[in-house]
């Protein structure tokens, strides 16, 4: 009974001990945010966007999984309405559409190459690969934080206004990106299960 | 006679591409290709590399550079990928979007057409693309503009690095240009390098860099500037080097400067004459042929060593002269007629560069042997004399009667020479045109990177329309377009590239404009077909407008494709020579690697389109080169067969035709052998080389078979001396082309220079004992 006992409470203990405690960091700041990021070594998880543009009376929905592997690859395939892969890999876009197949360099297109670096930065929580094109900016805690990302560039800023980031612990929940032109969307990000 | 041939030379044009070693007489595919590899536009491309420095300086320089290069009227276009051009294909692609896209059909166009297109370019909004495409529903949102970006990056581009092509790796910034002048212009060609080179100069000059950039280039037009004067240069050098050579041997042998002097007029009159012949006859004189010619002057200063040294140093000169003229000029005479009889036969050629020199040949050795008949003597001063050599000649008469024991060796040499050529006889040629290239293998190399980083593919495969005017090539390239577009679909191709693409034929365009409803009929339409889609028809106002527009445009032309790099495309694709006109479609082998020549052939079989012709380049190339070969070996053989009928009317007798033969064909057996040995594969100017082996060879054998053999007791001591510094003299000729880089010129001294030893050799061997 004392054996019992005793194992159930190392095994708490244990538990205590390989989980960092919130309790003991009340303040969580975008170092640790990052630290805590960067531990994801791979990720799957489903999403659903929502993307609300002046010219149309309704947001188009869009829905698919994300698959990542740290540090530098992040594949974004859209089931609905259309199936659409879009694979990032290290600077290489490569977008399957209508069965064709586009292999872009992200630095032929520096705006979409920001726009999806702060995805995969925020991923991987490299803090110097995002404040190389954002300005940063977090609030909340460990279980609810909200990363917000500013634009430098000026030929960004006339694409997009800002994009905010909330999660909790080492994953994202919601992107909202912001454009210039008022536009918006939303992405809501669901964990699956690793493959 | 000598001074017309100066004049016809003074006005010759020498050149030094392929182009002469392709045939005169070619067939509809082989036509395509000459035009393609002379005049096409793939000759008028120069791909510039910029090495060396930093990133930013060599984009920096590459848009320095190609800024300066645009306002040059020597260059077409000038691209690196800067939007200069971009913005301008993009607006042409924008402005005529109802005219060029091929989903612009009546259906297109109906309410449920509207309906369907509509839909897809919202769902396009949800992707990430979407972000660049929001701009266009409004104007465009059937989605043509989409639809004709996608055709258009079918065909790869390189990468942009700080606003400029660069290669795969990042290393080299890339810039494609195309000349005003046509390839075959070898002097524009080398202008344009200066150009480029220039800018390249001033422009790094202005930059403080730390690393010095290096500047590259290739194409087809440098690969000729380059072969020419790499021809050029050796050429010239090889020619003052043996004529410097054969001069110092000839004057320790006769220790007369006038002897010399007298003995080079042969030589230079049948080089004269030789020029002169091919220059009026093809009107252009081939680097090769000059090149070809420098060898030759071994051969022709043979005649007056034959002169010189045979005749009676010791008695009455005069009369010891007309007495070589009497019984060893018929020798001689024959040997020139074997040599001239050999040669002729490549006269048949229909292959520019082998007639070239064949008429060289026959007309350089004609004169040079008629100056030494007719000529020289009556030129030699009365107290003409030279080294009397007889002392050496009797040692050598030595040797050459203990040569006859070598002949069982010798027969054994030739029998396993025989065996190694028979055991390579499937690999003893190279049938590849490419062997024949005077660009060197770095040249090369350099080429095969830069296209790769340019992410062009070599052309292969090509369909061929042709027609009698550019809209109906037009329209029948859309019928094999359509054809294709199905291959394309089942995976069989990656992509093709059409001129019809850009500019669609006249009917085509008709067709589409046709489609377009009126406005009024259109708003109706599309306010029915926007009902259950989240889009108000006032949001789509610019559609409306800019269909009507394009109904009363004018239809499409060629030149309206003007400052676009499409323009660059159409020329290149769509070809016209006269009234007849051709549309080319390169296609791209899909990323699993081949195409199935088979399939394509059947699609286009089946979609029965007249004047179409699928063609693989590279199999047709080297079918036309091994044609070539074949042609090439099936003259030499004739000019060999002219050789023993000559012989066998002369000398009347077939044993000793045949001891005028044996050694001949003992060397050039052996000198295949040993070519297959050393890992050479042979090329038609082996060939060539194998042929002079015979036609200069036979001097030898005749001399040791002579013609009046009543006249002449026995073989003279003086005789063999003047054979073996004739021979000394054709090898110092012949041998330095086989320290040349160039592949043709390097064959032929290979072969002919030990060959000729060898003729020598084997005839003093296989001489008939005294009976």
């Amino acid at each position: 009974m004392n054996n019992l006992l005793l194992r159930l409470c190392l095994l708490v203990c244990s538990i205590w001990a390989i989980t960092p405690s919130s309790h003991a960091q009340a303040t969580w700041d975008l170092d640790q945010l990052m630290q805590s990021l960067a531990t994801t070594r791979t990720g799957h998880a489903s999403f659903i966007e929502k993307k609300f543009i002046a010219i149309l009376n309704k947001p188009v929905e869009s829905s698919g999984e994300l698959f990542y592997t740290a540090p530098d690859r992040l594949e974004k395939r859209t089931l609905q309405p259309k199936a659409e892969t879009m694979v990032l890999d290290k600077d290489k876009l490569i977008v399957e559409q209508r069965g064709k197949k586009h292999v872009l360099s992200l630095q032929s297109y520096p705006e979409i190459a920001a726009f999806i670096d702060s995805i995969r930065g925020t991923l991987a929580g490299d803090r110097k690969a995002l404040e190389r094109s954002y300005k940063l900016g977090m609030v909340g805690t460990e279980q609810s934080w909200n990363l917000s990302l500013l634009p430098l560039a000026d030929k960004m800023k006339k694409v997009v206004t800002s994009i905010d980031i909330s999660g909790s612990g080492n994953t994202l929940e919601t992107i909202e990106i912001k454009q210039a032109d008022g536009d918006s969307s939303v992405m809501t990000i669901t964990p699956l299960p690793a493959l | 006679m000598i001074v017309v041939s100066l004049v016809i030379i003074s006005r010759s044009q020498f050149t030094a591409d392929l182009s002469a070693f392709l045939p005169s007489n070619p067939t509809a595919e082989q036509q395509l290709l000459m035009d393609q590899l002379k005049d096409g536009l793939a000759s008028r491309l120069i791909l510039v590399g910029i090495e060396g420095a930093d990133l930013a300086t060599r984009a920096t320089l590459s848009k320095t550079i190609a800024k300066n290069l645009r306002s040059n009227p020597a260059f077409v276009s000038v691209n690196n990928g800067e939007a200069i051009t971009t913005e301008r294909d993009r607006s042409y692609l924008f402005n005529h979007r109802y005219l060029l896209s091929p989903a612009v059909t009546p259906q297109h166009f109906t309410v449920d057409g509207l309906h369907t297109a509509i839909s897809d370019s919202i769902d396009q909004l949800a992707s990430p693309a979407g972000l660049l495409t929001k701009s266009l529903l409004p104007h465009d949102p059937t989605g043509e503009m989409l639809q004709l970006l996608d055709a258009m990056n079918a065909s790869n581009k390189p990468e942009l690095v700080e606003g400029a092509w660069a290669s795969r790796d990042g290393d080299t910034a890339l810039l494609l240009l195309q000349t005003s002048a046509v390839g075959s212009d070898t002097d524009a060609q080398k202008q344009a390098m200066q150009f480029i080179q220039h800018e390249f100069d001033q422009a790094t000059e202005s930059i403080a860099v730390k690393a010095q950039p290096t500047l590259l280039m290739t194409g087809p037009g440098m690969f000729s500037v380059v072969a020419r004067d790499t021809i050029k240069s050796q050429v010239r050098v090889i020619f003052v080097i043996s004529t410097v050579l054969i001069a110092l041997l000839l004057f320790a042998v006769y220790r007369s400067l006038s002897a010399l002097a007298l003995g080079f007029l042969p030589v230079a009159t049948g080089i004269l004459a030789g020029i002169a012949s091919v220059s009026l006859w093809f009107g252009v004189v081939h680097g090769i042929t000059l090149g070809f010619g420098t060898a030759l002057i071994g051969e022709a200063v043979d005649y007056s060593i034959y002169l010189f040294m045979q005749s009676d140093q010791t008695g009455d000169r005069e009369q010891s002269r007309k007495k070589w003229v009497q019984l060893v000029w018929p020798t001689v005479r024959l040997g020139v007629l074997t040599s001239v009889f050999g040669f002729a036969a490549l006269l048949l050629s229909g292959f520019p560069g082998l007639a070239q020199l064949g008429l060289y040949s026959v007309a350089g050795l004609v004169a040079a042997a008629i100056m030494t008949r007719y000529v020289l003597p009556s030129l030699l001063p009365a107290d003409f004399r030279i080294r009397d050599v007889s002392n050496a000649g009797i040692t050598l008469s030595h040797y050459a009667q203990r040569a006859r024991r070598l002949r069982w060796p010798v027969v054994i040499l030739v029998a396993v020479s025989s065996i190694i050529v028979y055991q390579h006889h499937h690999r003893l040629w190279n049938t590849e045109l490419a062997a024949l290239s005077p660009v060197s293998a770095a040249d090369q190399a350099l080429d095969t990177r830069l296209r790769a980083g340019m992410g062009a593919p070599d052309v292969r495969y090509v369909v061929v329309v042709s027609g009698d005017s550019q809209e109906t090539v037009l329209s029948d390239t859309e019928k094999v377009s359509a054809a294709l577009d199905g291959l394309v679909g089942k995976g069989l191709l990656s992509s093709f590239d059409s001129a019809s693409h850009y500019l669609p034929s006249l009917k085509t365009q008709q067709a589409r404009l046709a489609s377009l409803p009126t406005a009024t009929e259109l708003k109706l339409r599309l306010t029915a077909a926007l009902k259950d889609l989240p889009v108000q028809p006032s949001v789509l106002a610019p559609f409306l407008t800019e269909v009507e527009a394009a109904r009363t445009k004018p239809l499409l032309q060629r030149t309206d494709l003007q400052g676009t790099s499409m323009a660059m495309a159409v020329d290149a694709m769509l070809l016209q020579q006269g009234q007849h006109w051709s549309s080319l479609i390169p296609l791209t082998a899909p990323e699993s690697g081949n195409i199935d020549a088979a399939q394509v052939q059947t699609a286009l079989d089946q979609a029965q389109i007249e004047n179409t012709l699928f063609v693989d380049i590279k199999a047709e190339s080297n079918r036309l080169y091994s044609g070539y070969m074949q042609e090439a070996i099936l003259l030499s053989l004739t000019g060999i067969a002219a050789i023993i009928v000559l012989l066998l009317f002369v000398l009347r007798s077939p044993s000793r035709v045949m001891a005028v033969i044996v050694p001949l064909a003992a060397a050039v057996l052996t000198v295949m052998a040993g070519l297959t040995l050393f890992g050479q594969q042979l090329i038609i100017l082996h060939l060539i080389g194998l042929l002079l082996i015979v036609a200069i060879g036979s001097n030898y054998a005749l001399f040791f078979n002579p013609v009046n053999k009543q006249g002449i007791p026995d073989i003279s001591p003086r005789t063999y001396a003047s054979l073996v510094f004739a021979n000394v003299a054709t090898v110092l000729g012949f041998g330095l082309l086989a320290f040349s880089s160039v592949p043709v010129l390097q064959a032929m001294g290979v072969t002919v220079a030990p060959g000729v030893i060898l003729a020598l050799v084997f005839s003093a061997v296989f001489a008939r004992n005294k009976d």
